[in-house]
Formats: structure tokens, sequence, C-alpha cells
């Protein structure tokens, strides 16, 4: 247990140490996902787009 | 050079850019974080705070190479009017300013402790920070505009002559008296860091080009599609004023 505060107390920089991996990981993290799901988002409008056009031909 | 150019052919490719980037980027950041935070050595001088190093020099590296796809994307766009260089460059300046942030913020956060400071208008800082307002510059031009076109060359213009800022940030260290320590990778010399800090550094290197590798060609496939969106809304449109007329 000492040994696992000793290691996340890194020498007494741990808050400085641990900010920066953290707030690196929500910024990378967040960005992939917001990119993911804003294709996610344009392939299922393109779809939905297309089966409309394909209703009004067929009318 | 337009063989390029080809929306579905390019698709295709990020279709299988894609799952190798994603694999590569989670094996590379599994190996450098434990690399970094486990198995690598305290610094003699920094103590562990040499561990943010492992983060901030790949995004400040990152950030240069992302502002130069950028640039030259945009040079593409002004000289052939090549249409995915200008949804490359677009995709690409989120990216680019998210590694700017992510390594101005590490900077501040190792410099407080180390130099008893959070900021200090040296040239390097204040050349990054100018690379920053450079992308967020593109970001607000390229979007000003419903058509990407009409905003696409004001922004790849921007881009383009900003990118005199990535030489004076490479060797703001030589020509300017920083606080900011020169470099210690890539010099003529060789390296100057001991490799078991070199390894880290390079694996995570290698975990941040392909995280902007994935992130990408998934923001260009997401502004392809868009553009094929646009186009069957425009003839909808088109359709359903024929059917009025």
């Amino acid at each position: 247990m000492a040994e696992v505060e000793a290691y996340l107390g890194m020498g007494g920089y741990g808050a400085f140490i641990w900010a920066a991996y953290l707030l690196a990981t929500l910024i990378l993290a967040g960005l992939l996902a917001q990119s993911r799901r804003a294709l996610k988002k344009q392939e299922a409008l393109l779809l939905r787009l297309k089966s409309i056009r394909r209703g009004d031909s067929d009318d | 050079m337009h063989r390029y150019a080809n929306p579905s052919r390019f698709i295709r490719i990020a279709d299988t850019i894609f799952p190798w980037a994603g694999g590569i980027m989670i094996t590379a950041f599994a190996i450098g974080l434990y690399l970094a935070l486990l198995k690598s050595p305290a610094d003699y001088q920094q103590s562990e705070m040499v561990r943010i190093m492992y983060i901030h020099v790949p995004a400040a590296w990152m950030a240069l190479f992302t502002y130069a796809f950028m640039a030259l994307s945009s040079a593409a766009v002004l000289i052939w009017k090549h249409p995915i260089a200008l949804l490359s460059a677009k995709a690409a300046a989120p990216i680019g300013a998210s590694f700017t942030v992510i390594c101005l913020a590490t900077g501040s956060l190792w410099g407080k402790p180390m130099w008893g400071t959070w900021w200090v208008w040296d040239a390097r800082l204040t050349s990054v920070l100018i690379l920053l307002f450079l992308y967020l510059g593109y970001i607000a031009l390229i979007n000003a505009f419903d058509e990407t076109e009409r905003g696409g060359k004001a922004a790849s213009l921007l881009a383009l002559v900003g990118a005199v800022n990535l030489p004076i940030i490479k060797y703001s260290v030589d020509w300017w008296n920083t606080l900011h320590q020169p470099a210690s990778v890539f010099r003529l010399d060789g390296p100057a860091i001991h490799p078991d800090m070199l390894w880290p550094l390079i694996i995570m290197a290698i975990a941040f080009k392909m995280f902007l590798l994935t992130t990408l060609v998934t923001r260009i496939k997401s502004e392809l599609i868009a553009a094929r969106v646009q186009n069957v809304q425009r003839s909808l449109h088109g359709n359903l004023a024929d059917g009025r007329g």
C-alpha cells in the first residue's frame, strides 16, 4: 500500500504529472470520440436521404 | 495527383488504414505508457518530472508535423484546387490544435515546479502560442462560410503564410536565449538522451502519430460523406422545385 502511495506521489510531483497525463488523455480520447460520432451521424444522414430519394423516384 | 481526388477511392483507402492505424496506436500507447510511467528511470536533475516529457515532446512534434501537413495541403488547394486537399487540411486543423494545447498545458505543468512559473514569454513558448492562434484562426475562417470552398481560399492562404512560424519554433531555442532547453533528440551530433528515456519517447511519438492518422482518416471520411449529404440534399430540393413547377 505504501509502495503504491509512494508511486502515485511521484516524489512530491504527483499532482503535476498526473494532471498532465489526465489532460492529454481527455483531449485525445474526446477528439477521437467526437470525430467517430460525427462520421456515424453523417453516414446515417446519407442513408436516410438516399432512401428518401429512392422513394421519390418510385412515385 | 488527382488519382487520389476520387472520394470513393479515398473512402476505401481510409477504411483500410483505420483498423491498422488504430491497432498500432493502442499497442504503442500501452507499451509507451508502461515504459514512461513505470519502467523509465527518474532524471538526475528533474527527478520524476521528466515523465511529463513523454507526452509534452511527442505532442510538440505532432503539433508541428500536423501544421506542415495542413500547409502543404493548403498549397495543393491554392495551386491545383485539389478538392480532397481542402478537406484534409480542414480535418487536420482541430487535431493539430489539440496537440498544441496538450504541448502548452503539459509544458506549463512542468514549468511551475521546475522553473517556478507557469509561463514565460520566451521565444519558444511564444512561437508555439502563435501556432495555436494560427490553428484557431484557420478553423474560424474555414467555418465562417456555409460552403467549405468559399472560406477555403482565405483559410488556405492563412495556413500557408503561417508556415513561416514552423522554422521559427524549431530554431527559436538556438536563435534566442530561451528559458526553454535546446533540442536533445534531433541534433546533428545524435540524441543527447539515455536509451532508457529515448525509447519511451520514440514509442509515445509513434502512438501520437498513429492517433493523428486514425483521427485524420475518420475526419476526412466524415467531410467527404458530409459533402455527399449536401449533394443529395441539393438534388432533393431540385426535384421538389421541379415538381412544384
